[in-house]
């Protein structure tokens, strides 16, 4: 265990993504440096525009910068191939979407098995993991339900589970409680404080000030480039 | 991910939609229910013809004058000849003629025959009434006729026509015998037929000769040592003209049949196979409808950690169950029509489960083909845009 902790868990270097839009160079990010360390619970605090979506993308293995090097505990995975990033994404990071992004046709259960399939566990083992994360999400008997049938706050839930599941060392929430109404997206929150007390690493991108007072850790980002800054201030 | 958990998806999916899939199905459906509705019917035909001529007695030599030059004919003692090679059981030189055969007012015109005795057992007719054609008809002319059972009941409706007159082309015949009903053949009616002496239909039709003989080996075995005697006997009538007679025998005709009966599958095969290919083209249609469809599904797979090979698999699973299971209830759908048609058309049906699993080997196959397309852009859809689809 204390192997990996002679590296960060996250250090990201210099990175920058560049889009052409119709002959023109937009940089998305411009030259941001991070250091998560684990067990850390970090928002990521941006108006729209403010490259913060780009951020998360290159922070969850689902894009690449243009430049720059990101290491995900001690290793260098900016320059990886396509299936070698979809392993990465399998073990290392929990997504928790804005608007849930289970799969509909599935039940509770198996939306939480899915990360665990690809991975290529045994049906046996792969239910009772999927069963303990959704009892950590207080969800243990709403397992054959599907999506439609839950609540916006429950169908969030799910989506945590899913993402607890593979046991990842991050949890990333990207605006996780945009589509809920206040006290619902309150009690997302609280579950995530308590999955942070118990030793996960959340990263939360958000543009909401009251939900990124929730983190430990605030970092601004504006325009591409990242400031960090003590919360409110 | 593992070929199960790919199957259990599939099934999933398909059956998500029902209508959808059963439609991309029905292409599939129709296209293997015609190929062994198609091909039962034509290895039916095939297996029926086969066994007619096998039936006709497979130690038979049929020898052919097709004639060139002033010698285009057998006398009828070069024909006899013939049976006095070793190992021959019987002889039958036989000429054909349609013509005119009329009793009172009633007149049809039917195939003639001018043979000898042994006709009637190279045949394998049985008498219903009367005596057959002998020996001392031939020396002496007679004018005597043997009727077929559908010529005799043309004429004489259901009285006894034996010991009547009739007219063949103008020429008083006495009926001296009514042969049993035998059916019918791909080489034609066995009733329809009036047989009388070969030496009386000489006179009677004005030609010398004959050109055709049939004979009967006494064994299989022997059945290429006469064949070659013929040949050499007749090589000697028609000096430096071998294309002026034919001798088949039945391997040869069976031969004919199969090639015949196997073009004949051939086609009705390809057709079928033609709309197999159109319901390839129907299912990948939509499997590319549904990966536009499922742009978003896939983008959270792949966010999840599907790796481009799952998401192939995933859909050509998919494609490949449609497929299949399209192709096993055109199997089913094919026997039904099969047994069907064989129902109601009076033909025989064969399947053979070459073909059944040459039907499914290929449904599954298509599956594939028109698969991998759409499978192969799901696979390489990006997971940030995939995700951003709405």
């Amino acid at each position: 265990m204390d192997g990996r902790r002679e590296h960060p868990l996250i250090r990201v270097e210099q990175v920058s993504k560049e889009y052409v839009m119709g002959g023109e160079v937009l940089k998305a990010l411009d030259g941001v440096s991070l250091t998560i360390g684990y067990g850390e619970f970090v928002a990521i605090i941006g108006p729209s525009g403010s490259g913060k979506s780009t951020l998360m993308n290159i922070l969850g293995c689902l894009d690449t910068p243009t430049s720059g090097k990101y290491w995900l505990e001690g290793e260098e995975v900016s320059r990886l191939r396509d299936n070698r990033l979809a392993e990465i994404r399998n073990r290392k990071i929990g997504f928790i979407f804005q608007s849930f992004n289970l799969l509909p046709k599935l039940t509770a259960l198996e939306n939480v098995e899915l990360p665990l399939i690809y991975r290529g566990m045994r049906g046996g083992e792969r239910r009772e993991r999927a069963m303990e994360a959704l009892r950590k999400v207080g969800l243990a008997d709403r397992t054959h339900h599907r999506p439609s049938e839950l609540s916006g706050g429950q169908q969030q839930r799910v989506a945590i589970a899913r993402a607890l599941a593979g046991n990842p060392p991050i949890l990333l929430g990207d605006e996780p409680t945009g589509a809920l109404d206040t006290k619902t997206g309150m009690e997302v929150l609280q579950l995530m404080r308590e999955l942070n007390r118990e030793g996960h690493t959340i990263i939360l991108i958000t543009h909401d000030l009251d939900v990124a007072r929730q983190a430990n850790r605030i970092v601004r980002i504006a325009d591409g480039v990242l400031h960090e800054g003590d919360g409110a201030a | 991910m593992k070929i199960g958990q790919g199957l259990k998806m599939a099934m999933k999916s398909i059956m998500a939609s029902k209508m959808r899939s059963f439609l991309t199905m029905l292409g599939i459906i129709i296209g293997v229910s015609s190929v062994i509705t198609l091909v039962g019917i034509g290895q039916g035909t095939s297996k029926r013809v086969t066994e007619q001529v096998q039936s006709l007695g497979t130690n038979l030599l049929t020898v052919n004058i097709l004639g060139r030059g002033d010698t285009s004919t057998l006398t009828y003692e070069q024909a006899l000849a013939l049976a006095d090679i070793e190992g021959v059981e019987y002889a039958a030189p036989f000429s054909s003629n349609n013509a005119s055969v009329k009793y009172g007012t009633t007149s049809v015109t039917v195939n003639v025959v001018g043979t000898n005795a042994d006709y009637f057992f190279l045949r394998g007719y049985e008498m219903a009434a009367g005596r057959f054609v002998a020996q001392i008809d031939l020396d002496f002319r007679q004018k005597i006729a043997v009727l077929g059972a559908s010529t005799a009941e043309d004429l004489f409706g259901f009285a006894d026509p034996v010991g009547e007159y009739v007219r063949i082309n103008g020429t008083r015949y006495k009926v001296v015998g009514l042969l049993a009903e035998k059916g019918s053949s791909a080489m034609g009616s066995y009733d329809e037929i009036v047989i009388i002496p070969l030496t009386t239909a000489e006179r009677t039709f004005r030609s010398k000769g004959v050109r055709n003989v049939y004979i009967q080996a006494e064994s299989i075995d022997r059945l290429d040592a006469v064949q070659e005697e013929v040949e050499a006997k007749l090589a000697v009538i028609f000096r430096n003209k071998e294309n002026a007679y034919r001798v088949f025998n039945q391997e040869d005709m069976l031969e004919t049949v199969a090639s015949v009966t196997g073009t004949l599958s051939l086609a009705l095969g390809g057709i079928a196979g033609i709309s197999l290919l159109v319901g390839g083209i129907g299912i990948m249609n939509i499997m590319l409808v549904s990966v536009t469809e499922r742009t978003r599904e896939i983008g959270i797979r792949k966010a999840i950690g599907a790796k481009k090979r799952d998401i192939l698999v995933q859909f050509l699973i998919e494609a490949v169950t449609i497929s299949a299971l399209g192709g096993l209830l055109g199997v089913g759908l094919g026997f039904t029509g099969g047994s069907a048609a064989s129902a109601l058309i009076r033909i025989d049906v064969v399947h053979s489960g070459d073909m059944i699993a040459l039907a499914l080997g290929f449904s599954v196959l298509i599956g594939v083909v028109f698969g991998i397309y759409p499978a192969n852009k799901a696979a390489n859809l990006k997971p940030i845009d995939a995700l951003r689809y709405e």
